[in-house]
């Protein structure tokens, strides 16, 4: 079997579990006890601060942790609304291709009477920072843009953009949910108020991630109840996930550098065979990318059934289709790039991690033109636009 | 991946009756590359009975399999016969389908009823209209 969905999630690392195993067994405690055991635990949850901090280049008190990505994003943008709110600026800007977990909170608040204004993402997939200059008004309250994207895998100008935010007294949030632990990150080097992870992106465990807020900026509780971390996320700690998840963040970031050049030269491999495959095209920016994501739109052909075949050859992927999304509408993200329905529907994203070989994208580049082939025969589509009844798009 | 069945999976698969047919006798395409599927059934009729059945697919698995299963069931088999066919009884020979997809098994109602037509009308054979629905009131794409 061959996992090319890492994007999706990944496998816990070995040093993740081997870290998490004392706090499922002998190291219970609840962190707010005052006994050995209890305080046993609250060691093991400030060290894993300390040590997720200190990957983000913050400082131990600026890191919250959360459920995960969604919370953090939820979180980071209900506390930024509120902050806003109280001096009466009620203007946010983010962009046409984030994830759910941000366009949906933002959703939300315009139903509240905020203005939302989603920058486009051209046919590239990605925002400069002049566009965010521009649309900076006297009552924007919260500048909240993706690290990198995460189907197609674009990595957006954070530094400059978080620049242009600290210039002109914005707050910024950035989701780097696709960046923690695959892109160096430095929260005062590129001028970010506020961030969210997630562990299992990263080879750490599911259903826990951190919110960075810079020190001075009220949060917004999501969840009443205890004092836990420092009254703005009630509930006992998830400190065996919490442990898992900063040594899959330390791993991630020391082997950076390395891991980064392996997935880059698989990744380009990938690329340039897919790129062969007549009438197809590469989605997101083709220079600064994800090292790890691939993602083509094949003309013809729908990507569940894509997904299905390459499944039944042991391929693991994923696609934008609206097949495999559960709604009519293919992923948001293809449109927004400007790829018209019956294109997005046919797109595969295949997202690799260091564990990939070079025989296993040998392997994918001689099964994945064959399916493509397979299905074109199926598509009356296809045999249209073969015959001139249907003019190509790509 | 245990989102369908065996029997859905075996004729995603092993699609019968696949491909493009000469000469047919009645053919008819149905739902939209925007929504994400087309079916095309083309149909060989001889003294009203459906000697030969073809169907080509652009869509998700169970669109690729409610096809191919609809080909079976309607091949030699009579022209009211064919007409006959309910998207449930498709769902039913797939052995059941996810509910966000059951609109696939009305595009296969839908294609076998659009095929017919078009032989109707090549035919100049008289039919009541209300009998089939364009594709635009249809609504099936909407059944998510
Ligand atoms: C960019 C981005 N943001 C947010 C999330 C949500 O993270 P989580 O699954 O931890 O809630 C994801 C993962 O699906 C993501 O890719």
């Amino acid at each position: 079997m061959i996992y090319a969905d890492n994007a999706a999630t990944t496998k816990l690392s070995q040093t993740a579990l081997n870290a998490m195993l004392p706090y499922l067994t002998e190291g219970y405690g609840n962190p707010s006890s005052l006994h050995s055991v209890g305080q046993a635990a609250a060691e093991a949850l400030q060290s894993a601060r300390e040590d997720v901090a200190a990957c983000l280049n913050a400082s131990p008190r600026e890191i919250l942790f959360t459920s995960g990505g969604s919370e953090a994003d939820n979180q980071a943008i209900l506390s930024a609304a509120r902050i806003g709110e109280r001096k009466g600026k009620k203007h946010i800007i983010s962009t046409a291709f984030e994830h759910h977990a941000v366009l949906h909170t933002l959703q939300k608040l315009q139903k509240q009477g905020f203005e939302v204004e989603l920058l486009p993402v051209g046919s590239v997939g990605t925002v400069i920072a002049e566009q965010v200059r521009a649309a900076i008004r006297e009552d924007t309250c919260l500048v909240t843009v993706m690290f990198a994207n995460n189907e197609i895998g674009s990595i957006l100008p954070i530094a400059e953009i978080g620049a242009v935010c600290r210039e002109k007294g914005v707050l910024f949030h950035t989701d780097a949910v696709q960046a923690a632990g695959h892109l160096p990150i430095d929260v005062q080097a590129q001028n970010i108020d506020m961030l969210s992870l997630s562990a299992h992106k990263f080879h750490g465990p599911k259903g826990v991630g951190a919110l960075y807020v810079k020190t001075g900026i009220p949060v917004t509780p999501l969840i009443e109840g205890g004092a836990q971390e420092r009254g703005k996320r009630a509930g006992t700690e998830n400190v065996p996930a919490i442990v898992g998840m900063a040594a899959a963040l330390k791993e991630a970031v020391a082997n950076l550098g390395e891991t980064a050049k392996k997935m880059t030269a698989l990744r380009d491999q990938l690329i340039a065979g897919l790129a062969k495959i007549p009438h197809s095209a590469l989605n997101g920016d083709p220079v600064n990318r994800l090292p790890g994501n691939v993602n083509f739109c094949f003309e013809g052909i729908e990507g569940e059934s894509l997904l299905l075949l390459l499944d039944a050859k042991g391929i693991c992927a994923s696609s934008g289709s609206a097949c495999t999304s559960g709604s009519l509408d293919p992923s948001h993200v293809l449109l927004a790039i400007g790829r018209p329905h019956e294109v997005a529907h046919g797109s595969l994203r295949l997202s690799l991690c260091e564990a990939n070989t070079q025989e296993e994208i040998d392997y994918i580049l001689t099964e994945t033109p064959k399916i493509v082939e397979r299905l074109r025969s199926l598509s009356p589509v296809w045999h249209d636009l073969m015959n001139g009844k249907r003019q190509f798009i790509l | 991946m245990a989102l369908y069945t065996e029997t859905v999976m075996d004729h995603f698969m092993n699609p019968r009756n696949v491909g493009e047919m000469e000469n047919p006798d009645g053919v008819g395409e149905v739902g939209n590359a925007k929504c994400g599927d087309i079916m095309k059934m083309y149909l060989k009729i001889e003294n009203n009975v459906i000697t030969d059945v073809k169907f080509e697919t652009f869509g998700c698995g169970s669109a690729i399999a409610s096809s191919s299963v609809a080909t079976e069931m309607i091949k030699g088999k009579t022209v009211e016969e064919a007409l006959a066919v309910t998207n449930k009884q498709v769902v039913e020979a797939l052995g059941g389908l996810p509910a966000h997809k059951l609109h696939c098994s009305v595009l296969a109602e839908e294609s076998i009823k659009s095929a017919v037509k078009d032989y109707y009308d090549k035919n100049g054979i008289e039919y009541d209209h209300s009998l089939f629905p364009d594709c635009e009131s249809c609504e099936a794409c909407r059944m998510v």
